[in-house]
């Protein structure tokens, strides 16, 4: 296949194509995803924040 | 000559106006060891993918690859899979959302943190300022020397200026710095390693007739390396052979897991706010590795078929054995004038790009993990003492890696990649996977691993595996041989012995010792 005659190298040069094609498809399908735990991971470090503001006070 | 200067000058000047914004924008120990954590996935993705790739891994490499043929190209399907895929969708998630809940700035203190162990996150950082800089020394060399042959600069100037531009930039930049340049570096090297394929496929007469002339060639594989186990450069090598052992154990498995557990890779995961920039980073970061390593093998396996056409040679009867040769002769003798001056640039870029991050990641272990962790116990200050230790960190590892690069002897400087890769996948993967998915695992678990990964590894780098032991001379020293073993032993990489030892050692003795409290198991599992 290919024009390469060992199995195991010419399955090793379309799995290099195919998993970069994965996480190119991956990379798409996810791409506004991860978002939401982070935002409250940003919620509680600002409520930590005014927390030590306040105790600073 | 003229215009090759002017072309290095300007992309000088271009890495120091980033290392300048880099400075510019770092006013925080949170900036200067992890960018802030708001790093854009295009520069995330493209500063993974220049640290991690080397001017060994496209030259060296590209040799081996004309050497051992198709078969190498598993490890670029390694790269791109587990160094890319697995990197940045399994574990890249899971390491970014620890190190923020544990406010880990470092890998060695991520560890450190997830197991409550200073003597972890200590052991760690010397184990990476002590061993970093002899991987760091090898990238070094290979450049001051090719720049010598390019550019006509004395071998030891080269390497001095070479590094005092690096130690500007990294020191003052911290890690913003270091991936603004590297982002830039990346693509440079994208755009050349393109080209590059491109050229080649051209020259060899399109994809399928070049791969089927490689096919047509098996007959002119020497005898030698055909008692070895070589069966032509497009099949893999005999099963069980020298050839195939190497292969198998050192090159494609060596590397291919070894980079999972890279301390200056790591830490890219903790430099991007969300999940989400995880995921647009990874198409990015998967092209270029597909890029850099499977064009480097793919143009270093074509150089036999192209060299045959016009000098009736193969690869490494042109480089006259020597497969760290190939590359550059290929450059030089078979592409164009002004590509060799593109391809300098990306040389120099691949080489900054690693050694930049080996130098800061270097420091980090050094200021960060062994001095204000280890031996101070630590107080966690995000301010300027901070910033000052782990610089003058980076400083004297720097000047490690130059004492290094001077006095060590080429033999050890090429075995330089292999031991480090195999240190730090043996001494810290166990304890990095087990400890994203394993609440489980425990502080005894994790210390054992690290230090029978690190023992059993130097063991058998020092006294079997014949690459290292015959480079390092301790069993020739001890006991009279180059090597305590014999085939196949001699050819089975340290990793394959030491991994699997040190992940035994951890899920045993985790299984019987004293668990973690369950509220640090809680804190550090409220987002995984």
């Amino acid at each position: 296949m290919l024009g390469i005659s060992g199995w195991g190298c010419w399955l090793a040069y379309l799995f290099c194509i195919l998993s970069t094609i994965l996480c190119v498809i991956y990379g798409i399908a996810m791409w506004n995803r991860g978002i939401e735990e982070e935002d409250e991971l940003e919620i509680i470090k600002w409520v930590k924040e005014e927390r030590e503001i306040e105790e600073q006070f | 000559m003229g215009w090759t200067i002017f072309a290095v000058l300007i992309y000088l000047l271009i890495v120091a106006y980033l290392g300048y914004r880099g400075w510019r924008v770092t006013t925080t120990a949170t900036d200067y060891m992890i960018a802030g954590r708001e790093v854009h996935p295009y520069v995330m993705a493209m500063s993974y993918g220049a640290t991690f790739i080397s001017t060994s891994a496209i030259i060296g490499f590209g040799g081996a690859a004309a050497l051992f043929g198709m078969g190498i190209l598993w490890l670029t399907w390694m790269n791109v899979f587990f160094g890319i895929f697995v990197a940045f969708a399994i574990l890249g998630k899971r390491t970014r959302r620890l190190g923020h809940v544990l406010d880990a700035h470092t890998f060695p203190e991520l560890l450190g943190k997830r197991y409550q162990s200073t003597f972890i996150q200590g052991f760690s950082g010397i184990v990476i300022f002590l061993f970093m800089p002899i991987y760091a020394a090898a990238v070094l060399i290979g450049i001051s020397r090719f720049i010598e042959v390019y550019l006509g600069v004395p071998y030891v100037v080269g390497l001095l200026a070479f590094a005092i531009i690096l130690a500007m930039y990294v020191i003052l930049g911290g890690l913003k710095g270091v991936m603004y340049t590297d982002a830039f570096q990346g693509t440079i090297m994208l755009i050349t390693m393109i080209i590059l394929l491109i050229y080649t496929y051209i020259l060899a007469g399109g994809v399928i007739p070049a791969h089927q002339f490689l096919t047509d060639m098996t007959y002119l594989v020497p005898e030698e390396l055909t008692k070895l186990g070589h069966r032509g450069w497009a099949e893999m090598p005999r099963l069980g052979s020298p050839y195939w052992w190497t292969l198998i154990s050192t090159i494609i498995c060596g590397v291919g897991i070894g980079v999972l557990a890279q301390p200056q890779l790591v830490i890219r995961f903790m430099t991007v706010k969300r999940d989400r920039e995880l995921n647009r980073a990874l198409p990015i970061g998967s092209i270029f590795i597909l890029a850099m390593t499977g064009i480097a093998f793919t143009v270093g396996i074509l150089t036999n078929v192209i060299f045959y056409e016009v000098f009736g040679e193969i690869s490494l009867a042109m480089a006259e054995g020597n497969i760290d040769k190939v590359i550059p002769l290929y450059i030089g003798e078979i592409m164009p004038g002004w590509f060799g001056t593109l391809f300098l640039l990306a040389m120099l870029a691949a080489s900054m790009s690693t050694l930049s991050s080996q130098y800061h990641v270097g420091g980090t272990s050094l200021g960060r993990d062994f001095y204000e962790k280890g031996i101070r116990g630590g107080t966690i200050d995000h301010g300027e003492r901070t910033v000052f230790v782990t610089r003058l960190g980076i400083a004297l590892s720097i000047l490690l890696c130059i004492i290094f690069s001077l006095i060590f002897s080429p033999s050890i400087i090429a075995v330089a990649t292999a031991i480090f890769f195999g240190l730090c996948s043996a001494t810290f993967l166990p304890s990095f996977v087990l400890g994203l998915y394993w609440k489980g695992m425990t502080k005894a678990g994790a210390i054992t691993s690290v230090l029978g990964g690190f023992i059993v590894s130097m063991i058998w780098m020092g006294f079997f595996h014949a690459r290292e032991a015959h480079a390092l001379g301790f069993a020739k020293h001890l006991f009279g041989k180059s090597t305590l073993a014999g085939f196949p032993w001699t050819v089975i990489d340290a990793q394959f012995i030491a991994l699997p030892i040190s992940f035994f050692l951890a899920i045993v003795v985790s299984l019987v010792s004293g668990k973690l409290s369950e509220k640090h198991i809680e804190r550090c599992w409220k987002y995984l």
